[in-house]
């Protein structure tokens, strides 16, 4: 046992560590025999070091992390494909053209793309004020006793499904429009052109109320994120000048954290764009054009909702997908420069004063 | 705002009121917000509760006409296909999650997979529901309770992906070192000390990614399709919760719609229940978070 010993390494450590492993002591003894190996490198050279295991947990975390990248990869390749056929029949005015037609094969995307547009701003004017209302609340005047319980209701909001939402809306929200509200916005905005025509209840303006309780969450629990972001020197420094809690929050908050409030607006359009099933529920699902918030409309995800499983012929078939690919694409441009923005806030960036 | 020291500008009494005008705003807004949910809870139980029986949870769904009947294969097909979403996501998201906290942390790969996660996560579900369509139902030639699967496992992944990592960075350093120092390969490490410690925070994750994934009705339409009977093959159509709800509420009948309530009822018991219980279990763990 002593004929070599390690520099530096103690008699009595190796020692126990046989005592420790009595297995050892076999193959260590070949090992001397024939070289220079100490007992603990045996040791340690049987119990074989991480290499192998490191080398694969690497890899396949690794995979793991890149499959994200497939997955995206492969709904942008299979979309494409899928809808080939529209993709070469109708080329870039697909998305210009009003017909949407299955009898006859002719498809243009413009009515569902106003729809989407038309109930996502309209959301996004109605929830954006009363985001930003919360926010504020949460992050500067509530009691702190308050705090959890009242943002723990709001992200609850979030957690309720979207087909939960839609039935509400159906049997809550739609005859309420119908018979309070609608002819309320006739006798007070009549006079903008907006509320004309016959309402049914359901149309453009119930299924933009329900994006906006949907898309509120998203937008006011990120906004208070990046508010709460905001060094409280820049509150106090405020403060200290003599302004109003009001004007603090103005000039020392608002003001500081607007690029990341764009990007959280931004991410509850994408929401928005994307939603299906509550507006699927209370849009109408007519194909036109209106004017009037009270008309019934469609959008690009409620159309495949509602038609794809019943869409026969290849043409119609591919149609839908594309649209299924131009919201893809879109929403995807639309999240990466709201990520961008709500990152360059975020991410420790120094507070301007602007 | 631009103070100025002249006294016609600084008119306080019109800036505190100003001040009070905004707090109320601000007060009203968040009322406003509170009070669809209030709104909704109460109809789902003021509707919901009186359509629950025991029929509901024992029976399929009565044929048209009938009085009756109950959502039981559709609990039972929803927990089958979340279960396996979250065979597949779960251990998808984690192991990407481990790669951004352990591999990637601030290496070009790292920042490109952290980013496509977070836009991942935006895509429409609708749109992920004609993807796993086109690949899995079309290859297949029929609807089946696996691709209805794949299409929430795919949603899942984003989510869990980016709390594992959050997660995992809350990690000490020292706590790794101090399994490295003894001499554990890092693979090791990774897993019985980096993942243990970060635990709770990344159950959190996976249920919020659930919860999430519970109510999708989008995916499923043409995926795992729905089912008026009792069905457990993976290959073939199954029922869930969030379809048989949307059938029933759009549909004319009022037992229909006194059902689409009930389930509405359950599946948002269901949920809730779920992301509570994570609040206080995430709340008494190691780590708080979660996000």
């Amino acid at each position: 046992m002593t004929t070599e010993r390690e520099p530096g390494s103690p008699v009595s450590m190796r020692d126990r560590m046989l005592e420790l492993q009595p297995n050892i002591e076999g193959k260590g003894g070949v090992a001397e025999v024939g070289g220079p190996l100490s007992p603990i490198r045996a040791y340690l050279s049987q119990r074989g070091s991480g290499r192998v295991g490191d080398k694969t947990f690497a890899v396949v975390v690794l995979v793991c992390a890149c499959s994200i990248f497939a997955i995206v990869l492969f709904i942008l390749t299979i979309l494409v494909f899928r809808s080939r056929l529209s993709l070469l029949q109708f080329g870039w005015r697909f998305f210009t053209r009003q017909a949407w037609n299955p009898v006859s094969g002719n498809f243009g995307a413009l009515p569902f793309i106003y729809g989407t547009l038309a109930t996502s701003l309209l959301a996004l004017v109605i929830a954006v004020p009363l985001a930003l209302g919360v926010a504020i609340f949460l992050t500067e005047l509530c009691p702190r006793v308050l705090r959890a319980p009242i943002s723990f209701l709001t992200e609850l909001l979030a957690a309720i499904p979207s087909v939960v939402y839609g039935l509400w809306g159906i049997f809550v929200l739609v005859p309420l429009i119908r018979d309070v509200v609608g002819p309320f916005l006739v006798k007070t905005f009549g006079w903008t052109g907006l509320f004309v025509g016959p309402n049914f209840g359901v149309g453009i303006l119930t299924a933009s109320i329900i994006l906006s309780i949907m898309i509120l969450p998203i937008i006011s629990s990120l906004t208070r994120d990046i508010m709460q972001a905001v060094p409280n020197s820049q509150r106090e420094g405020v403060l200290a000048l003599g302004a109003t809690k009001w004007e603090m929050i103005r000039i020392g908050v608002l003001r500081n954290s607007r690029i990341g409030i764009v990007g959280a607006v931004m991410l509850g359009l994408g929401r928005a764009l994307g939603e299906t099933m509550a507006v699927t529920m209370v849009i109408g699902n007519q194909p036109a054009i209106a004017k009037s918030l009270f008309a019934p409309g469609y959008t690009l995800a409620s159309v495949i909702a509602n038609e794809f499983s019943e869409a026969t012929g290849d043409l119609y078939l591919s149609a839908l997908i594309e649209i299924g690919l131009a919201l893809f694409l879109v929403t995807i441009v639309v999240n990466a420069i709201a990520r961008l923005m709500v990152w360059a806030v975020t991410r420790g960036a120094p507070a301007r004063v602007g | 705002m631009n103070i100025q020291p002249k006294p016609a500008r600084f008119n306080a009494a019109r800036r505190a009121a100003t001040n009070y005008f905004v707090s109320g705003l601000s007060i009203l807004a968040t009322l406003v917000v509170l009070a669809p949910l209030a709104a909704i809870l109460f109809y789902l139980i003021y509707k919901g509760a009186s359509s629950l029986n025991l029929a509901f949870f024992t029976q399929v769904p009565a044929p048209v006409g009938e009085t009756g009947g109950g959502m039981a294969n559709s609990i039972i097909g929803s927990g089958i296909i979340l279960l396996l979403a979250s065979l597949m996501g779960v251990p998808i998201g984690i192991a990407a999650g481990v790669y951004l906290a352990e591999f990637g942390r601030s290496s070009l790969l790292g920042n490109a997979v952290r980013f496509t996660a977070d836009v991942l996560n935006g895509v429409p579900s609708i749109v992920m529901g004609i993807a796993v369509y086109s690949l899995v139902v079309v290859e297949q030639k029929h609807f089946s309770a696996l691709a209805g699967g794949i299409a929430l496992a795919i949603m899942m992944v984003p989510t869990i992906t980016r709390t594992t990592e959050e997660m995992l960075a809350t990690v000490p350093l020292a706590v790794r070192e101090a399994a490295l120092g003894l001499g554990v390969p890092k693979w090791r490490t990774t897993l019985s000390v980096s993942l243990r410690t970060a635990s709770p925070g990344i159950i959190t994750g996976c249920m919020l990614a659930f919860a999430r994934v519970a109510g999708e009705t989008a995916p499923l339409l043409f995926t795992a399709f729905g089912n008026q009977f009792w069905s457990f093959k993976l290959n073939e159509p199954i029922a869930a919760l969030p379809l048989q709800i949307y059938v029933y509420a759009i549909s004319p009948y009022d037992e229909w719609h006194r059902l689409a309530w009930a389930g509405s009822l359950v599946l948002i018991v269901l949920i809730m229940v779920s992301v509570t219980l994570v609040r206080i279990y995430a709340s008494r763990g190691v780590l708080k978070g979660g996000s």
